[in-house]
């Protein structure tokens, strides 16, 4: 697998790089970091330790700097010093399957299409971003819908009030823009054809690229420099390679247990890197799944059932996965529920047995590792971005209000501003140029 | 899962002196009870004999008195919640074509559609709603066409229709603004064609009602034309909304639709309902003037794009400090989740504002006057249904779980949820 960051991060050249950038584009309200900041007295939940109750996070120029206990946390002589008491700070939230900023990626020609990013069309001026932000959200996988076994290439990015997608997208160290790769089976993707009519036919479809796949991997292979036998270049099947070379991770929406055994079938014969996404009847098949070292990126909502494939949709889906030891993490889906209200996925989660300790983690950490981008965010320590927010208490807690969001070291959401309020409650203009996106639902009556 | 073994076995314990299966009485003890009928009361206990609530007070001044109860105790206790609007038993959960009967697409204007003939009191959606304290619902015909039928109220326990109806027809459901418009050249195809049909139909239910009651039978008149008309079930149900024995409740979101609205039932004189109504805050006044209460939308309602857009988290707490008249829904929804749930939805808005006794208030007794069934439901008084919710703890927590429902004085759900 390809090394994404180098360890050496005293330079940090990513996040350097992108505060450069959110400097130079500064927004309404991003200030420059050029000075240290010191929160202090807060409860710090780093995830990546046990909770301080009364903590200094020291931030500068987008990177955190320290994390400890008063007192014991150095703070720079030119520091400036935010009183954090009866506060709660933490990392920013990590959605790893949002559809936010109304893109679409592949069209309705052909169920497979390695070759289309939704990075080409994602609107940063929509206003769920501005929500996301609200709800405390600070990196998401902005994700192609599931109307296609393949629908496009994903992108991961940072909530950091940039002008256009190349200031959110987040790069390796090449300055290449990050992503996986969006595939879906069950019922979603069967449509009329060229899309399949059952699950064996989506399947048999899907193995069909990859063997593709793998012969132009082969081709490439034996090429090495010669120009003359390197074959034509075939966008798809670079996508596609890819993923087989585990460069780019599939999100693979799912729902039944026997969709999942499938893709655990396909994962085993061509070798990809997945993440399973909604996983409703993972509880099912959850020894198969651990045993897989498969991790699951789920989602609860108020119900079971909408559509047949969610019929056995559980509130304690976590909890089951993390007593198997699956790494787990919550996403929302947005549309499917609101950014606003990721805290209260995981509390759900809680309340059907989920622990405080793996439910967080499930908001953070987890989704991280899942987007490959742990080494940098996720968790509150020294070296990583200063991505945290602020909230007025208990996490879990209805009553609670995220106060502040922080991407980069910098404060893209203030509650106490009206403006932001607007987007955390809702109101007059609080929805501008939001698209709803609500895959492979002709939703007639909620127009 | 553990968790959930451990409440269950709490749960069974409480249940332990309840072996003696002939016992007639149920206590049901809280640490706090909210009667929702005076303050909430410490150590509180409601009694139940014969399915309705025989005394409330202090667990000291009535435990211990009489016979012996068999006794479920929990942290919180409140009366059982009411969904002010719900689709439950009409949207089934699999969202197959098969399982859905909440709207009808022949025809935009049908208030003769009876709710208590489309009601499916054994869908799972309303046991599962039930696990959360749900005990009343008023459901039936959804919003999306003109006037899409009749709504009723039901107990969310029962087999047929006939054990679980409280009123079987509670309300006709119209919708305005761009949630009925059609596309295709079909009508109504304008928010102002919509109105234009609905004044119509009113005025010949008006002229119907008013030759049923002047004239004689159409085939002793002289001229039969002018005798009494025959029978119109469609004009007899917008009778009853002209004589204001069933409110108009209409569905409508953006501010100019909703004084659109106000505007039509002024000059029918209709008894308004406003459901939904995203953006109520902008006209608060108006609303007040015209006295009519509110149905508000889910608090989480999608309000990405379109006619909800401007939705917000605070409508409720607005139109409460008001003092419009407000009870809670979960709403419709066409896709995933199948349904809200009313204790959420009320969660999210004591959140935002609506104080925590208002809020359980929207979800209990002043949901029960707006229904016009608080004669029967929505406190924890003498004489009332016993319907009761048991929380172990603040039930708007995402934490707290419902550990037990009682309707009619039976335990319809032990199962912490």
């Amino acid at each position: 697998m390809r090394h994404v960051f180098k360890t050496n991060m005293s330079v940090h050249p990513i996040a350097a790089g992108l505060f450069t950038i959110a400097l130079l584009l500064n927004t309404h309200r991003s200030t420059a970091q050029d000075s240290p900041i010191a929160l202090i007295g807060a409860e710090i939940i780093p995830i990546a330790g046990p909770v301080i109750p009364k903590g200094t996070l020291v931030t500068h120029r987008g990177e955190i700097i320290a994390v400890g206990p008063d007192g014991s946390t150095r703070i720079p002589n030119d520091a400036q010093q935010i009183d954090g008491g009866g506060k709660v700070v933490m990392p920013g939230l990590i959605c790893t399957h949002s559809h936010l900023g109304g893109g679409w990626a592949g069209d309705s020609s052909t169920p497979i299409q390695p070759d289309v990013r939704i990075l080409d069309s994602i609107n940063v001026r929509d206003a769920g971003l501005q929500k996301a932000q609200a709800g405390g959200l600070t990196t998401l996988n902005v994700m192609p819908g599931s109307g296609h076994l393949l629908s496009g290439q994903t992108i991961y990015i940072k909530l950091n009030d940039g002008k256009t997608i190349e200031d959110l997208a987040i790069r390796d160290d090449n300055g290449k823009i990050l992503g996986g790769m969006k595939m879906a089976n069950g019922t979603n993707s069967q449509r009329d054809p060229p899309f399949p009519g059952t699950r064996a036919k989506s399947a048999a479809l899907v193995r069909e690229q990859l063997i593709k796949a793998q012969a132009y991997r082969e081709k490439l292979k034996k090429a090495e420099d010669d120009p003359d036998k390197t074959p034509d270049r075939d966008l798809a099947m670079e996508g596609l390679v890819e993923v087989l070379e585990g460069r780019r991770v599939v999100h693979f929406h799912t729902h039944r247990h026997d969709d999942i055994i499938t893709i655990l079938r396909l994962k085993k014969e061509f070798g990809f890197r997945v993440v399973l996404h909604h996983v409703s009847e993972g509880w099912k098949v959850v020894d198969e799944i651990a045993e897989a070292n498969v991790p699951c990126s789920i989602i609860l909502v108020d119900s079971p059932g909408g559509k047949i494939e969610a019929m056995n949709l559980l509130f304690h889906t976590g909890s089951v996965l993390e007593k198997a030891g699956v790494l787990t993490a919550f996403h929302t889906d947005d549309g499917i529920t609101d950014s606003r209200l990721f805290f209260r996925m995981a509390a759900l989660g809680v309340r059907a047995g989920m622990s405080r300790e793996k439910a967080l983690e499930a908001l953070t950490i987890a989704g991280a590792k899942m987007l490959d981008l742990d080494q940098r965010i996720g968790s509150l320590e020294a070296g990583k971005d200063a991505d945290f927010i602020v909230l007025s208490g208990d996490p879990f807690s209805v009553y609670t209000k995220v106060l502040e969001t922080y991407v980069d070291g910098n404060k893209v959401f203030d509650r106490s501003d009206p403006k932001d309020r607007l987007y955390a409650v809702g109101g007059y203009g609080a929805s501008h140029d939001q698209s709803n996106y609500l895959c492979c639902h002709e939703d007639e009556e909620n127009h | 899962m553990t968790l959930l073994l451990r409440l269950f076995l709490v749960a069974s314990v409480l249940f332990l002196g309840s072996a003696d299966a002939g016992l007639a009485q149920l206590a049901v003890r809280g640490e706090t009870v909210y009667t929702m009928a005076g303050p909430p009361i410490k150590d509180g206990v409601v009694l139940i004999r014969g399915g309705k609530i025989d005394r409330v007070g202090r667990a000291s001044e009535i435990l211990g008195q009489t016979e012996r109860f068999r006794v479920l105790t929990a942290k919180v206790v409140t009366p059982g919640l009411i969904d002010a609007h719900t689709v439950v038993g009409f949207t089934g959960y699999l969202n197959q074509k098969q399982d859905q009967d909440q709207l009808e697409r022949s025809e935009p204007i049908q208030p003769e559609l009876r709710a208590i003939d489309g009601y499916n009191p054994q869908e799972r959606l309303i046991e599962w709603v039930r696990g959360f304290g749900i005990t009343t619902i008023h459901t039936g015909h959804a919003p999306g066409e003109l006037i899409s039928g009749q709504t009723m109220i039901a107990k969310t326990t029962g087999r047929t229709t006939e054990d679980a109806v409280i009123v079987p027809t509670a309300m006709i459901a119209a919708t305005l603004g761009d949630g009925a418009t059609k596309r295709d050249k079909k009508s109504p195809g304008t928010r102002s064609k919509a109105v234009a049909m609905l004044r119509a139909q009113l005025i010949k239910a008006r002229e119907y009602l008013k030759k049923q009651e002047t004239t004689t039978e159409a085939e002793d008149h002289e001229d039969p034309k002018k005798g009494k008309p025959d029978r119109n079930l469609r004009l007899e149900a917008l009778g009853h909304v002209l004589k204001g024995e069933w409110p108009l409740m209409v569905t409508v979101h953006r501010a100019h639709n909703i004084a659109t609205t106000l505007r039509i039932a002024k000059e029918f004189k209709i008894k308004l309902v406003l459901d939904g109504a995203a953006e109520a805050y902008l006209v608060l006044d108006k609303i007040k003037a015209a006295g009519v209460p509110v149905i508000v939308h889910p608090t989480m309602m999608r309000s990405g794009h379109g006619q909800t857009e401007n939705a917000s988290m605070e409508t409720a707490a607005k139109l409460h400090a008001a003092g419009i008249p407000i009870a809670m829904q979960s709403g419709y929804e066409s896709y995933v989740p199948k349904t809200r749930i009313v204790l959420f939805e009320t969660a999210v808005a004591a959140a935002n504002g609506l104080p925590f006794e208002d809020a359980l208030a929207a979800c209990t007794i002043n949901a029960a006057t707006l229904l016009g069934i608080s004669d029967r439901v929505g406190t924890l008084e003498l004489g009332k249904d016993a319907d009761i919710a048991l929380y172990d703890g603040d039930p708007f927590e995402y934490t707290t779980h419902c550990i037990g429902v009682v309707i009619n004085g039976e335990i319809v759900s032990n199962e912490p949820r």
